[in-house]
């Protein structure tokens, strides 16, 4: 059964889709789209799909055109190959490394098409803001790192939602690391304005054998921004991720993470920080797919929910019958700062292999009011001490950065949001 | 120094000090004794201030302000400093990295400027030489896989570095061996001053072959039902503690 919104939007995403990125693919997924019903297993504890219909009409939930086309520079200064990108378009990329292209998706298939073929919408998976995405996304950006060669810059790329009125924006991201090269991307969104904005991402990235990706993401959109990301990972053999997902703000933001371990002997590391606050909502979807012997994945997610804050974690791990070897580690681990604050956290495991290792766990409760003590009794007040320990709590999430400059922001945006300011 | 008088506490419906009455001056060294459940630790409990312990009635006068009207930190920042008997771990957390914050914390309250880093690494070494204490222990993450011994040691260290008024030493000797009583208990010596006080909680006398009090309480269901010099707790030690409960039975 259709509801009359589902109609709309499909009329207004067939009209977008002309000028999409992903349009010719995507056309037929548009007949059979529609958002999450109520009960959908996978959006269980988020109410995304009844928040999306009542706060925005159908034809907002398609791109708005930024006011603005100005760059925002890096705070990582020229050490950086720094790109804007402004409700979903890509406005500015300022430096260069001799092996790394980076371009605008919308460029690159121009010029780059039989690179962008091998990557873009090859990752799609079935969850709905993939096609929603697919068929409105108009830009994004390109990445292509250069076999054996380690780009030492990273490519710092700013979203800014300019959120002065209720709109959208979708993006994609498409990166080929190619086999033995490294690259460092980071990805940070803010927004400007307070009125609801809706903004859906889908990055895919392919690793060739014996690659290795850092992905970071900064998640610090304002008020009443709806933020629904599907990050889908490919690896092939020898190659490793290091990724991290800070989560500070936004009023709903979905995180899907999908590895896909498609190789041996690879590593995957994936960790999340979520500091909420207010009325934040913040549900972290990760999958891991071990598909072949061999490799270890490390995943490890922790948030801190003050306020009435809502934390989500759904952890999925499949072992599939040929992926003997495999050790995967899951943790999930809350603390709940105030009574209106909750959190729902369910690891899957999934395993068909019988020699593997695989070990979950997930924990939920208050701050340990004996070390409180303790720190207290040393002259410390209470807040002070209260940070101190959350701190220390989330510290270890956001040390698998390398990055130095990368990692002390963060650990800034941490210490900012924990501390309490004097 | 403190003075307490007709001190009475319990923690949910259980009564456990029933009126207390104690004087320390400066210089002194205080040892308060007695069987298991007589209230030793939560007098230490109640006078550094933890939260699960309500006072029910009597006084607490330090250096003339009233101790039991401060929060925890406040204790700390006017000079009472507490040696746990089972320090908590915590992860993440180095001793040098909260004890920066410590100092300053307290330096702030008594109108100090901060300590520089110089000052502070300066500060440490000079201490940490005094309690034998190895650097790489207060590097790690606070009590996390310490020996009995070395929790105990880094109380101490903590001690050094505060330098309180009147220190409250709750059962310091618990699950510590002979070699490292000996030490614990130097450092302990070495940081007495006429300035400044000791009370120390314990349960048998060989802590005070290493820390001379200068005077002995005994602490019976919630009420100090005898007082001495040393010589007392060698008398205790001797006649055990069913001699207090004796005694006791026949008033």
């Amino acid at each position: 059964m259709s509801t009359p919104v589902a109609t709309d939007i499909r009329e207004v995403l067939r009209t977008a889709s002309a000028s999409a990125l992903l349009g010719d693919t995507v056309r037929t997924s548009i007949d059979a789209f529609s958002l999450p019903p109520a009960k959908s297993e996978e959006y269980r504890f988020l109410p995304l799909t009844r928040h999306l219909e009542k706060n925005f009409s159908a034809q907002q939930w398609v791109s708005s055109a930024p006011s603005q086309q100005g760059a925002v520079k890096s705070w990582l200064g020229t050490s950086a190959i720094a790109v804007t990108v402004r409700n979903g378009r890509v406005v500015s990329i300022t430096g260069s490394h001799p092996d790394v292209t980076v371009l605008p998706l919308a460029e690159a298939k121009r010029t780059h098409g039989a690179q962008v073929k091998t990557i873009l919408g090859q990752l799609s998976w079935s969850d709905p803001f993939t096609v929603l995405n697919g068929a409105a996304a108009q830009d994004g950006l390109f990445v292509w790192a250069r076999a054996g060669k380690r780009v030492d810059v990273p490519i710092h790329i700013r979203h800014v939602h300019e959120a002065t009125e209720a709109g959208a924006s979708h993006v994609r991201l498409a990166a080929v690391v190619e086999a033995g090269a490294e690259v460092t991307l980071l990805e940070e969104f803010s927004s400007t304005g307070q009125a609801p904005f809706f903004q859906t991402q889908v990055v895919e990235v392919d690793c060739h054998p014996g690659s290795r990706l850092n992905y970071f993401r900064i998640q610090n959109d304002h008020g009443n921004t709806t933020h629904v990301a599907n990050t889908l990972i490919r690896q092939a053999d020898k190659s490793t991720v290091n990724a991290c997902t800070l989560t500070l703000d936004g009023e709903i933001v979905r995180n899907n993470f999908a590895i896909a371990v498609d190789g041996e002997h690879c590593e995957s590391n994936f960790h999340g920080l979520y500091l909420l606050q207010g009325k934040t909502m913040a549900d972290n979807h990760t999958v891991v797919d071990h598909k072949k012997p061999h490799s270890h994945s490390n995943e490890l997610y922790k948030g801190i929910m003050d306020g009435q804050s809502r934390g989500i974690f759904n952890g999925k791990i499949f072992v599939r019958p040929h992926a003997q070897k495999t050790n995967a580690f899951q943790s999930n681990r809350n603390i709940l700062l105030s009574d209106q604050a909750t959190v729902n956290t369910k690891p899957q495991l999934e395993i068909w292999a019988d020699d593997v290792k695989c070990s979950h766990g997930c924990t939920s409760g208050q701050l340990d009011e004996e070390a409180l003590f303790y720190l207290q009794s040393r002259g410390i007040d209470k807040k002070s001490a209260q940070a101190m320990l959350l701190y220390a709590f989330a510290a270890d999430v956001f040390s698998i950065i390398e990055h130095e400059a990368i990692r002390a922001y963060v650990d800034a945006l941490v210490v900012q949001r924990l501390y309490p300011t004097a | 120094m403190l003075s307490i008088k007709n001190l009475q506490a319990k923690i949910e419906d259980k009564q456990i000090l029933n009126g207390i009455n104690l004087e320390v001056k400066a210089g002194e060294v205080h040892a308060i004794m007695g069987p298991n459940g007589s209230g030793k630790s939560t007098l230490a409990s109640v006078l550094s201030g933890r939260e699960e312990y309500e006072v029910t009635g009597g006084d607490v006068d330090f250096l003339g302000k009233d101790l039991l009207a401060m929060a925890p930190e406040e204790r700390a920042r006017e000079g009472v400093f507490m040696a746990f008997q089972y320090p908590v771990e915590i992860p993440g957390v180095s001793t040098i990295n909260f004890m920066k914050t410590a100092i300053n914390q307290i330096r702030e309250h008594r109108g100090q400027s901060p300590l520089d880093a110089v000052s502070f690494l300066g500060l440490m070494k000079e201490k940490m030489k005094l309690v034998e204490i190895d650097q790489s222990l207060l590097n790690r993450a606070l009590n996390e896989g310490f020996s009995g011994g070395e929790k105990k040691r880094n109380e101490i260290f903590q001690m050094a570095m505060l330098e309180p008024k009147l220190a409250i030493l709750d059962e310091t000797d618990s699950g510590l061996d002979i070699d490292a009583l000996r030490i614990v208990s130097n450092g302990v010596n070495k940081l007495r001053t006429k300035n400044n006080a000791i009370i120390v909680v314990t349960h048998y006398q060989r802590l005070l072959d290493y820390i001379v009090p200068d005077f002995v309480h005994v602490l019976y269901k919630g009420k100090i039902v005898k007082s001495g010099t040393k010589e007392l707790a060698l008398e205790l030690e001797a006649k055990g503690y069913d001699w207090i409960k004796g005694e006791m039975a026949t008033l």
